[in-house]
């Protein structure tokens, strides 16, 4: 029963609420195999390119640096590791603009590359990883500081360790790639199907042998084909399934994707573990795979250089921190000025404001958009209430009632709408009669929310610490008072002092294993809200 | 620079507010063909009327708040909201009528309330009860739809009609005028007579009033073309006339000879145009789709209601203004489960 119910479900895909047409414009960098960037003269390394804390720097201003070597080692545990992706001399460690919403700048490694591209000694391959201890493999993922490349750049390894008590039953791999113009997924999965796979089965092993997914759009059919071709090879047709899913914009969010493959949803403010699924990025798969079977550290990544603006749109391996400028140089430069630079794709990328910025692990697309690709949507205009926003919203949510509220400054309200279940798509901005940047309210909404919580939580502290020394003093007053009384009555009741000295001492020690068993659960408190 | 990078999404925008209410206002020329046709030149003076007087009254009032006057205007939403009004009020309306209404729709209705989007009421509908209170007998005065009528008004005629009042020589009101068909229907009712004796009436034809059905069928093929191309969805009109269908069907079922079959109510009034064009107003419609559901329901029932029992012929700009009132309450109790919420109200 229970297989006749598997092949009936075999291919059974879901949908999700929403979502949009965009207009494919992947044709025009998806037609030419990638191209390796030659070596740049200069690279600029941010020390963090993922979600968590700034990886800690382990080289000096000077040093000879190697191709592979550790630059900075992950600070914490949700944190990665930092190499230098060739061979040269680190002149510097200071701030440098970075791929960032804020256009802020950040700490960089500056390499000056000296041409020989000369790699590090490797760790040893883990061909047998198999009979490994995944803590090892786990470890060796984190040493080469794997993170999600789709864009949202999780450290892998954390993502890989889901916990004692959370059993993964289905691993999905996301080769949805959904924005439109991005092709450097659609290039992977062509060129290096068979990576991506050997990647998913050592998730695979280390995730307690869940099924595999592995969700395409149906707008790459030689991605489709290749990835198809690759499993054929494998062992792994007992337990992965490759599944081509209708092209609709946001298919690719990690949520859309479970959805439409399993019919599951991710429940509000949890992660995917929490319903026994962990989803991973074609690349991230790649990137495992050349950790473990080779021992190669995150160092490269496939970056889409498009957009009408390009000369020549193309996919490059482009080592991490090539500037932009030099990869738009690549591609022949531009064809006419671009109005507008973005990091990531149309839809939810962020515009750059110079291309001096160096490319990181999550940065998937440069994209020089013409003035008729991105033309100026004009002032917004009044929402008309047209509903269309609550159309497409992927999360379910009303949009133009996020918006009204988000205006107003009413946090309560906006979070009574579940502005944090928004997902930053942009769905509803696109498709907004009115040109309300819809998405730039939520952002900025969110922002606030964020700062008052962090007002709240330091109020809370300040309260506290206040408390405890009211508390404080409160007892160093009744104990001198304590003592004071003891002294006058030792002194009235001279021949009994031995005693009382005793008791005195007793009610000390007392005292102080009860000081060190409250800082102990103290302790203990602190780390697990150190580790949530 | 940093300051004027703009969030995403950065591709261009298909939709635009002008776009669709042109696509609105293209999707009313069958209608109001049909209307001119049957009922004569006054329905284009009356329009043409309306729509001018609305956009130099929304210049007017966004010249005085200060505001750019080019976008109001260029949005077409005020000509939108004029041609509405005209074509709901009869076709000879005296011209200071139709200005005062006008007025009334732009000025108080939309305007006062802060302009596109944040009136809470139909401006059209608004103008046109309010006329329809002040001035009853002027507007409940309907020309006979075109065959039935001895003498049809030229295009001067009605000029001259509209604007002075005067009627062609040696014509009287009787010869050209003629009660609406719900009006008709009302008062014969009213007098005992069954729905067999009132149908035997040239007013009457198929399935609704003579003239008015094809109205209504314009209208409809207008509807229509709105849902396929995505203007509208089908949720508010589909549920208004399904409301009505079946609240008059029970009825007819029941006592088929003193309550006319449910096409008439669709084919006779202002039940299509209402239903695809009026009380899918986005601005002052439910905007949830289980609260549109309610919302369409709602306005057929009422309608039903007070067409039946009511002291008015047709009701829809009633329960349409009524409904208007009742919006912000359905949404809120309507709202949608949130993706990965199990609850069923996003709002406490
Ligand atoms: S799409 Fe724009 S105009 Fe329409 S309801 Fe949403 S925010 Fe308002
Ligand atoms: S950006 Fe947020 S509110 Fe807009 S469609 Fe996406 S999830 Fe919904």
């Amino acid at each position: 029963m229970a297989a006749i119910q598997s092949l009936l479900h075999r291919d059974r895909l879901w949908t999700f609420h929403g979502g949009i047409h965009v207009p494919d414009e992947k044709a025009l960098s998806n037609s030419r195999p990638v191209e390796v960037m030659p070596l740049p003269t200069r690279l600029v390394i941010p020390l963090q390119q993922h979600i968590g804390a700034t990886a800690r720097p382990v080289v000096t201003v000077g040093e000879r640096v190697l191709k592979g070597q550790l630059l900075a080692q992950a600070e914490g545990y949700v944190s990665a590791c930092i190499h230098a992706s060739s061979s040269g001399t680190l002149v510097a460690i200071e701030p440098h603009p970075v791929p960032h919403p804020s256009g802020l700048s950040a700490l960089c490694a500056v390499i000056e590359t000296d041409g020989e591209d000369a790699w590090t000694e490797l760790p040893e391959p883990m061909t047998h990883y198999g009979q490994l201890d995944v803590a090892e493999i786990r470890e060796r993922i984190r040493w080469a500081g794997v993170v999600g490349l789709g864009g949202a750049s999780f450290p892998t390894s954390v993502k890989l360790n889901p916990g004692p008590d959370q059993r993964i039953r289905t691993l999905i791999i996301n080769g949805a790639e959904c924005e439109p113009y991005i092709t450097c997924d659609d290039l992977l999965m062509r060129e290096r199907a068979g990576d991506i796979l050997a990647g998913a089965r050592i998730m695979h092993h280390l995730l307690g042998d869940p099924r595999i997914l592995i969700g395409i759009e149906d707008n790459k059919p030689e991605a489709f084909e290749a990835m198809r071709f690759a499993l054929a090879e494998t062992d792994m047709k007992g337990y992965t399934e490759i599944r081509s899913i209708p092209t609709l914009y946001p298919s690719g969010g990690e949520k859309q994707l479970i959805r439409i493959l399993t019919g599951e949803e991710v429940p509000t403010h949890a992660i995917p573990a929490r319903i026994g699924i962990v989803c991973q990025n074609v690349g991230s798969a790649a990137a495992v795979a050349d950790a473990v079977l080779e021992g190669r550290p995150l160092i490269s990544r496939v970056v889409t250089v498009t957009g009408r603006a390009i000369a020549e749109p193309r996919n490059l391996e482009v080592r991490i921190g090539t500037p932009v400028s030099d990869l738009i140089a690549h591609c022949g430069g531009y064809r006419e000025r671009p109005r507008k630079l973005v990091c990531g794709g149309p839809m939810m990328g962020f515009e750059i404001a110079h291309p001096e910025i160096p490319v990181t692990k999550p940065a998937n697309c440069v994209l020089a958009l013409t003035e008729a690709e991105t033309p100026d949507a004009g002032p917004a205009l009044a929402c008309i209430r047209c509903g269309r926003c609550a159309e497409v919203c992927p999360a379910k949510l009303l949009p133009q009632q996020l918006y009204w509220h988000a205006r107003a400054k009413d946090l309560d309200r906006v979070q009574d709408y579940n502005l944090f279940d928004c997902i930053e798509c942009g769905c509803c901005a696109q498709v907004c009669p009115s040109h309300i940047p819809l998405v730039q309210y939520y952002r900025y909404a969110k922002n606030e929310v964020w700062a008052r919580e962090e007002e709240k939580r330091k109020a809370e502290l300040a309260r506290m610490r206040h408390e405890a020394k009211q508390v404080r003093l409160e007892r160093q007053e009744r104990e001198r008072k304590a003592r004071l009384r003891r002294k006058k009555e030792s002194l009235e009741a001279g021949p009994e002092k031995g005693q009382t000295d005793q008791e005195a001492k007793k009610a000390a020690i007392e005292a102080a294993k009860q000081r060190a068993a409250a800082k102990k659960a103290a302790a203990a408190k602190a780390e697990e809200t150190n580790d949530a | 620079m940093t300051n004027t990078l703009v969030s995403s999404p950065h591709g261009a925008r298909p939709n635009r507010v002008d776009r669709v209410m042109q696509e609105v206002l293209l999707a009313l020329v069958p209608g109001v063909l049909a209307m001119i046709w049957f009922f004569g030149w006054g329905v284009l003076i009356n329009i043409a009327l309306a729509v001018a007087v609305a956009v130099a009254a929304e210049a007017a009032v966004m010249s005085m708040r200060r505001r750019p006057i080019a976008p109001a205007i260029g949005d077409y939403s005020a000509v939108v909201t004029a041609v509405l009004f005209a074509i709901s009020v009869p076709p000879t309306l005296p011209w200071w009528m139709t200005l005062l209404g006008t007025l009334f729709a732009i000025v108080l209705v939309k305007q006062l309330y802060g302009g596109i989007g944040y009136n809470p009421f139909n401006p059209a509908m608004a103008a046109y009860v309010f006329l329809l209170v002040s001035y009853p007998v002027a507007m409940t005065t309907w020309l006979a739809p075109d065959m039935l009528t001895a003498h049809a008004l030229s295009f001067t005629e009605s000029m001259r009609l509209i604007f002075t009042g005067g009627l062609p020589n040696g014509i009287a009101w009787d010869a050209i005028s003629a009660a609406t068909p719900l009006d008709a229907m009302r008062g014969k009712l009213d007098q005992g007579m069954l729905i067999e004796e009132i149908r035997l009436s040239p007013l009457w034809g198929d399935f609704g009033g003579r003239g008015w059905e094809w109205v209504a069928n314009g209208f409809l093929l207008g509807g229509v073309y709105l849902l396929w191309r995505r203007i509208i969805t089908w949720h508010i009109p589909v549920s208004m006339l399904a409301a009505l269908a079946v609240a008059a069907g029970v009825f007819w079922l029941v006592d088929p000879t003193t309550h006319p079959f449910p096409a008439f109510h669709l084919f006779s009034g202002a039940a299509i145009l209402g239903a695809f064009f009026i009380a899918t107003d986005p601005v002052s419609a439910c905007t949830t789709k289980t609260g549109q559901l309610i919302f369409g329901a709602s306005i057929g029932l009422v309608v039903f209601a007070i067409r039946t029992w009511g002291g008015y012929p047709d009701a829809v700009a009633f329960a349409v203004l009524l409904m208007n009132i009742a919006a912000p309450t359905i949404d809120h109790y309507t709202q949608p489960r949130v993706f990965g919420h199990s609850g069923n109200r996003a709002n406490p």
